[in-house]
């Protein structure tokens, strides 16, 4: 790398918050994706006025510039592309405040997820988004990537929860924008800055809405002997205008590589479960629990089991938030997918994937977000053969297409990053993406922030482009 | 008023049909904001005329508004121009409904009334409780931002606007988002939409999450003697386990507001019950829903919370809320028609510092002999009303002075203010947008990607955009 700029780095934060050394940025040339990317080097600010000072030296050194939180992202939205700068905001770790009365939160980019949830637990608050990763993804990479997760089915996602932010633009401005107060003045910078995948600018600081825990929660696991009762029941569920608090999907093989792996109890010999959630004031919990129940039996639900306490309901949700990893252990490569469909199309929807799975021949395993038609089919396959990884990618590709023919989209909370970016033009015109990349240049003009991300490069639109291979396991948390 | 040459209103009409472009001053004058009034009014009935309008208005340099219900058109600055009046209102039609999947598809200029009877059918509804319900398009409700007394429970538009179609100031049609429940493929250009007044695109379809009617509903109405206490209950509630659809506060002379006979028949047939406003008091209403169990259990916990914030009376309404609510809803055009020079300033405020906002404003108008009432909603939004009796110099020199001494009070509690409504000929010296609108810079970036000719309801918005 560019010795000035290296030079320049280490003044600014020391040797020991620059990586530059080969074998120190191979743990950052990848995330929880099948992307590979290795940086120039890795940085790790402490504070806003460092990270200020770091975007004027991309913009002395014309070199680009990547956040990241923890890495745990699915579309490679925190990779260096096409090398550069990665300014990694763990250190960048503090909650800065909690306004109890106010239920309001104001962290620093870097805090992990389940951290401020426990944080303010004894208050009886939480934040609401809960990836998967939750243990170990930040809330500055939620923001960037506006995540989701199991409740954001009744809660909604990151952008329903982030009220303000200080921000870094990739000229080295500082600037606020929301505010902690509900309906800021003039047009709705957070609802574009959220979920912007770090193309717009770098985030230093975040207010976000905690949520009071509620005072009863249910927690029921329906089994199910064939997938379409399963999936014919979250469409019922649905169509009841039910709304509970999450409403997962683990189909059979998913699950015995699970209970493998976790021991909570799952069933071995079903096709499906439903991992249900109500919650509420007490007596609205239970009677929608007896509702959810009632439309699972009414669909041959083989046994409706209902958490007794708080002990079982963790081990069922344990099962759910490590599944990925549990499947890792089988595979030493996956593909996830993120595609969402109208949740009255699961049924036709789990039929073709699996229809493409043996086409294709490979092993699908499901387990998703069902309740709000976000998809998760994981392909296993071995990325040491080149052939596998192009057929994974067409299986992928022939799954994302009927997504859309349904009327779905490419994308439900895993973003688009340097994944997704061909697939753009199949969901938005050559018009609308211009208009998007003009957005994007408004506020990242010289495009040293994120390059090549979210957006096809207009040359190679419309081809398939060759991935790189990826070199090792990847284990998406 | 400005003048469109015979030759592109003859071109306006080869792209709609005679029919379709309005230049009759009567009917034109229907169309006025604020002082201006467009030489031409267009009533596309196609959505795909849209991006041919605006394009010819750009290469005429003509400024176009686009309008539905034209309820809330006197919201925002004067347009620095106005040419084009876009009436959205033919473009009604509902697109696409999978009650399954709780989602809908319309076109921009569809009566909210004409979806709620949609939803209905399917005991389901879009919880956009807005005022001027009657007469309001979902494209005006969006473009204008208003919020209503639901937004406790269910958020604001934000939360459940799934996507958009627009067409830019250049005529470049364009969408955002989808129709699908969780999204995050591109940026959320749709949610910019919201509140611009017009000024980044013309919306032609909008696609919304919908929600299950509530079953049984009741309301609960707590009088308390002081602002403090009624605010005290709006905390109380906020730290309970309950979590109510509406939860709003009332000052006392909303009940003379409420009660006066012609304005609020206007909106809403059902009479409030009697005696459940008191004119000498501050009120909490507030509204819940669920089964039997449940309401036992809200009504219960809402009267030990009013009990113990020493309430002097407690209502129930039963079963038919929808009084309550309308009135509710209805507050700002109940206020709008209650005096000649209404002025309503908008503040939003962190909810621990609703008393100390109600309190400042409240002597701010004393100070300045002005009538006044206020609705605060539960998450922090206060719509502070003065009602002058009369429209002049004296009674702008007072609102002047009162507005100042808000707008002032509210940047030292980190609230935002605003003056949504007032009279047109006062806009310029009161600091409609606030005192000191933050990141006008960073909109106009915005507003020049998506109307670079200015073409799209110029100088309405923020810092002039």
């Amino acid at each position: 790398m560019n010795s000035g700029l290296l030079r320049d780095l280490q003044g600014l934060l020391g040797d020991a918050a620059v990586l530059h050394r080969p074998e120190e940025l191979l743990l950052y040339e990848y995330d929880g994706s099948v992307e590979i990317a290795r940086p120039t080097c890795v940085v790790f600010p402490r504070t806003t006025a460092e990270v200020q000072r770091i975007v004027q030296l991309a913009n002395q050194y014309q070199t680009p510039l990547i956040g990241r939180g923890a890495g745990t992202g699915l579309s490679g939205g925190a990779l260096a592309r096409n090398g550069g700068i990665l300014t990694v905001f763990s250190r960048m770790n503090r909650i800065l405040n909690v306004d109890v009365e106010n239920q309001r939160a104001t962290v620093q980019p870097g805090v992990v997820n389940s951290d401020l949830s426990a944080a303010v637990a004894h208050l009886g608050l939480h934040f609401a988004p809960d990836p998967s990763s939750q243990k170990a993804c930040t809330i500055g990479g939620n923001v960037s990537e506006n995540s989701g997760g199991p409740h954001t089915l009744a809660y909604g996602v990151t952008t329903n929860h982030t009220l303000a932010l200080e921000v870094v633009l990739p000229d080295g401005e500082l600037i606020r924008i929301g505010s902690a107060a509900l309906d800021p003045v003039g047009y709705d910078l957070m609802g574009l800055f959220v979920g912007s995948e770090g193309t717009l600018a770098l985030i230093t600081e975040i207010t976000v809405k905690l949520t009071r825990t509620p005072e009863s929660v249910k927690t029921l696991l329906a089994i199910f002997e064939t997938l379409d009762d399963a999936t014919e029941t979250v469409a019922d569920i649905t169509a009841r205008g039910i709304t509970p608090a999450a409403c997962e999907m683990l189909d059979g093989w998913t699950l015995r590589a699970v209970e493998a792996y976790v021991h909570a109890g799952f069933p071995l010999d079903c096709a499906a479960v439903l991992l249900l959630e109500v919650d509420g004031v007490k007596e609205s919990a239970e009677r929608h629990a007896e509702d959810v129940a009632e439309v699972c039996r009414r669909h041959n639900a083989r046994e409706v089991r209902v958490a007794r306490d708080a002990q079982e309901r963790d081990l069922l949700w344990k099962g759910r938030k490590n599944a990925f990893g549990a499947v890792g252990r089988l595979s030493s490569t996956y593909y996830v997918q993120d595609g969402v469909i109208p949740r009255t199309k699961l049924p036709a929807t789990l039929r073709h994937i699996n229809h493409i799975g043996e086409k294709y021949g490979f092993q699908i395993g499901n387990i998703f977000h069902a309740g709000d038609g976000n998809l998760h089919p994981l392909i296993l396959f071995d990325a040491r053969d080149p052939e596998q990884f192009r057929r994974v990618v067409a299986a992928s590709d022939e799954i994302i297409k009927f997504c859309l023919e349904m009327g779905g989209s490419i994308t439900g909370e895993h973003g688009v990053g340097m994944e997704k970016d061909r697939l753009m033009p199949l969901l938005f015109s050559e018009a609308e993406l211009d208009l998007m990349r003009h957005v994007r240049d408004a506020f990242n003009p010289k495009g040293l922030l994120n390059p090549n991300k979210i957006f096809p490069s207009k040359k190679g639109c419309g081809e398939i482009h060759v991935q790189p291979l990826p070199m090792q396991g990847v284990a998406a948390i | 008023m400005s003048v469109i040459s015979p030759t592109i209103q003859s071109r306006f009409a080869g792209l709609l049909g005679a029919g379709a472009v309005i230049s009759d001053p009567t009917a034109v004058a229907t169309y006025q904001i604020d002082d201006l009034t467009p030489t031409v009014v267009l009533r596309p009935d196609a959505v795909e005329q849209i991006p041919e309008i605006i394009k010819l208005a750009a290469a005429e340099k003509l400024a176009v508004v686009a309008t539905g219900g034209r309820t809330k058109l006197n919201i925002g600055l004067p347009p620095a121009k106005y040419d084009v009046a876009l009436d959205m209102s033919a473009l009604n039609k509902i697109i696409a409904y999978d009650p399954g999947d709780l989602t809908l598809s319309v076109e921009a200029g569809i009566p909210l009334r004409q979806i709620s009877r949609a939803l209905a059918q399917h005991g389901q509804f879009l919880p956009l409780a807005v005022p001027f319900l009657e007469r309001t398009t979902i494209g005006g409700t969006i473009a204008s931002g208003v919020d209503g007394p639901l937004r406790q429970l269910y958020g604001t538009a934000r939360d459940y606007l799934l996507g958009m179609e627009f067409v830019t100031g250049e005529g470049v049609a364009a969408k955002s988002g989808g129709r699908v429940v969780k999204n995050v493929t591109g940026y959320d250009i749709h949610k910019l939409m919201i509140g611009a007044l017009g000024t980044l695109g013309v919306m032609t379809r909008l696609n919304f999450k919908t929600f299950p009617l509530p079953a049984a509903t009741r309301g609960f109405v707590a009088r308390f003697p002081t602002a403090a206490q009624a605010c005290e209950m709006r905390n109380r509630i906020a730290g309970s386990p309950l979590s109510p659809l509406t939860l709003d506060i009332l000052s006392p002379q909303v009940a003379g507001l409420f009660s006066a006979a012609a304005p609020p028949s206007k909106f809403e047939p059902e009479p409030l019950p009697p005696n459940v406003l008191s004119n000498s008091e501050w009120t909490v209403t507030t509204g819940y829903c669920g089964h039997d169990e449940v309401l036992t259990r809200y009504e219960a916990g809402l009267r030990q919370i009013a009990a113990d914030c020493g309430t002097t009376a407690v209502t129930i309404l039963a079963e038919n809320l929808a009084p309550a609510w309308a009135r509710k809803r209805e507050f700002i055009p109940i206020a709008l028609a209650s005096s000649p020079a209404t002025t309503i300033i908008k503040i939003s405020v962190l909810p621990s510092r609703l008393k100390d906002v109600l309190a400042t404003a409240h002597a701010a108008a004393e100070a300045n002999s002005l009538p006044w009432a206020s609705l605060a909603r539960g998450v922090g939004i206060v719509y502070f009303a003065l009602l002058p009796s009369d429209q002049n110099s004296d009674s702008f020199a007072r609102v002047r002075k009162a507005t100042t001494a808000i707008h002032q009070a509210a940047a030292k509690l980190e609230a935002n203010s605003t003056i949504p409504w007032c009279p047109a000929s006062w806009k310029k010296d009161l600091h409609i947008w606030g005192p000191e609108p933050r990141n006008v810079s960073q909109m106009q970036k915005l507003k020049n990607v998506f109307d670079p000719q200015n073409v799209l309801s110029p100088g309405r918005f923020v810092g002039g955009i």
